[in-house]
């Protein structure tokens, strides 16, 4: 390896210049939370605060109910998870070792649900839900995840999991007098548990990351999600923005886990689509 | 959601079951059939879901995109094409044509941006992993808190927009309420959002690089420009494919950022079709129920299109290993 060279450094002015625009605003988000006042109202702004003002996440506490927030997208978002985790690995066992009668066309009616954008149907769900009263109270968290119980993306991933599982190991168990539930899982779900997890944590986020259903759908703040919190935070604070990165720093620190300790399972789920 | 490429089920004897290498001849039959039931049970809780919140709310949607509402406020009139004759107007085709524009800004510059930053990645220099993770970090943001982070940074009075353009000289610009910059400012946010996803799915398609083709091309000659137009590139081209549909289908369905952002405004400058659809429906205590609806079929319409048009054209070019 050559230790100097001019396409060397090209290559690094180039990279240094593109990642000005992408961390410039995730820089922002963390330091604003922590700027005063006085550094954020200035003009032009300063970029780098003066003394750290710890007080805006004590204040975003007192000027929305976040911690209630954080509960109600836990609650939500955990829900979802679970109950797509369980309702795949059900369908993807059907899918991948029953036979069944139309199980082809059954199959392609699953993938087409993926093809169904959810903006388009949003409305007579709307109306459905909160016709039957799941949009207020406590039913609220009914409302919010029973469209979201099932996906054809997980049983679509797992299916393609439960396929490469090797014929003689399910061969050795079913002789050893394993039935199809304890086949599934004793055996399969435990040697499974990558595929699974990639489907949990690629749920887990776009449910943690919803946005228009709870919008519409809550009505009681009580309930409302952080994702809407926060944007209701802006909408109400825009006078002081440390407050409102406060907000969103304090949001992100769930999804920030997850990417950080979960990203082999990221990447996994994120290309379970695009390579065969 | 990522679409599965291949829509195929395999045939139904591919998977040998466990019933029938456990039966016998004669006890087949009646093995076979619990089978079946249990494999409908198993399907059950997902066929269920979808039932109700897909399939039953798709024809619904059709229903109430030729009704109008009642005297209570109920969608049960019906009004036949009128919805869809509504849609034959100025402002609809501005909806339409700002929905093109957005989907265009949004997906191109983020695919072929992240195509760079992944093709120098892989220039051999200190400290790749942590630009690699930097560069994917956007990721971790929800639309809703991107939002928010650029809301602030596209403050008119304050924001740091401004404050960089006001240090070399240039006048304040109102990023969010000037209607010839406020969807390409919306764009740029969502550049932004795209931005780590992109940059994720394309180095897991680098790392699936066999190292021998690379080592080969060089041996050969080839380095820089050439190993990544010859090779890379090329080798890439699935996960591109994939990344211009899913980015396609995220950018017609995108709402946080613009309800978040702009609201539609100023003046409609940014109303796609999924706001409108929103706007009809849900904003401001509107509930015609009906022109949203007859809008969402149009969502669906254009979202299928593009999909085959996509599958059709795209993926005769798209080379697979």
């Amino acid at each position: 390896m050559k230790k100097f060279s001019l396409g060397r450094v090209a290559v690094y002015v180039v990279l240094g210049l593109a990642a000005i625009p992408v961390l410039f605003p995730i820089y922002y988000g963390f330091v604003g939370a922590v700027m005063g006042p006085g550094d954020l109202a200035t003009y032009p702004p300063a970029l780098v605060p003066h003394e750290l003002y710890w007080q805006n996440i004590s204040d975003v506490f007192r000027s929305v109910p976040l911690g209630r927030f954080y509960v109600n997208s836990a609650i939500q978002a955990g829900l979802i998870t679970v109950a797509q985790i369980v309702t795949s690995i059900l369908a993807a066992y059907a899918f991948a070792f029953l036979r069944l009668p139309a199980r082809a066309v059954t199959f392609s009616l699953f993938l087409a649900t993926l093809m169904v954008p959810w903006e388009a149907i949003i409305i007579p769900n709307y109306l459905a839900i909160s016709g039957w009263g799941l949009a207020r109270g406590g039913l609220t968290y009914l409302g919010l995840v029973l469209p979201f119980l099932a996906s054809a993306f997980g049983t679509f991933l797992l299916r393609q999991a439960f396929l490469q599982f090797p014929t003689e190991l399910r061969d050795a168990a079913v002789i050893d007098g394993c039935g199809h539930w304890r086949l599934l899982w004793r055996v399969i779900v435990p040697l499974s548990k990558p595929s699974i997890a990639a489907v949990g944590v690629y749920v887990f986020l776009s449910a943690w990351n919803q946005y228009f259903w709870p919008l519409i759908l809550i009505r009681d703040s009580e309930y409302q999600t952080l994702q809407i919190g926060i944007s209701q935070l802006n909408d109400a604070e825009v006078a002081q923005p440390g407050l409102v990165l406060a907000g969103v720093a304090l949001s992100l620190l769930p999804t920030l886990a997850v990417v950080l300790f979960g990203q082999r399972y990221i990447v996994r789920g994120l290309t379970a689509g695009a390579l065969k | 959601m990522p679409p599965p490429r291949t829509v195929s089920a395999p045939p139904d004897d591919r998977a040998p079951t466990v019933e029938s290498t456990r039966s016998t001849g004669r006890r087949a039959k009646p093995a076979r059939f619990t089978e079946s039931a249990l494999g409908w049970l198993l399907l059950l809780p997902s066929v269920v879901v979808f039932v109700l919140f897909v399939f039953w709310p798709l024809g619904r949607t059709l229903y109430l995109s030729v009704h109008g509402n009642d005297l209570f406020g109920a969608p049960s009139v019906y009004v036949g094409a009128e919805h869809y004759r509504e849609m034959l107007s100025a402002d609809f085709g501005k909806v339409l044509a700002t929905t093109g524009l957005f989907t265009l800004f949004s997906v191109v510059p983020a695919v072929l941006g992240a195509l760079v930053v992944v093709l120098l990645l892989e220039a051999r220099i200190r400290g790749v992993r942590v630009l690699r993770t930097a560069f994917a970090l956007p990721f971790a943001f929800s639309v809703a808190t991107a939002s928010v982070v650029f809301a602030v940074i596209y403050n008119p009075a304050i924001g740091v927009a401004n404050g960089v353009l006001g240090s070399v000289g240039i006048d304040r610009v109102n990023w969010l309420t000037d209607p010839s910059i406020a969807l390409p400012a919306v764009c740029a946010a969502t550049v932004w959002m795209n931005f780590g996803y992109n940059v994720l799915v394309l180095s897991a398609g680098v790392a699936a690089i066999s190292p021998e083709v690379v080592e080969a091309a060089r041996l050969d000659g080839a380095s820089g420009w050439r190993l990544a137009s010859r090779i890379t590139v090329p080798l890439l081209s699935p996960q591109l494919f994939f990344l211009v549909v899913v980015s396609t289908i995220h950018a017609l369905q995108s709402f946080g950022q613009i309800h978040i952002l702009t609201k539609g405004g100023p003046d409609q400058a940014t109303t796609t079709l999924v706001y409108s659809i929103y706007e009809k429906a849900f904003a401001f205590g509107s509930s015609d129920f009906g022109s949203a609806s007859a809008q969402a079929v149009v969502l669906l319409v254009v979202m299928l299109g593009c999909t085959a048009i996509q599958f059709g054209i795209l993926e005769r070019r798209v080379h697979y290993r």
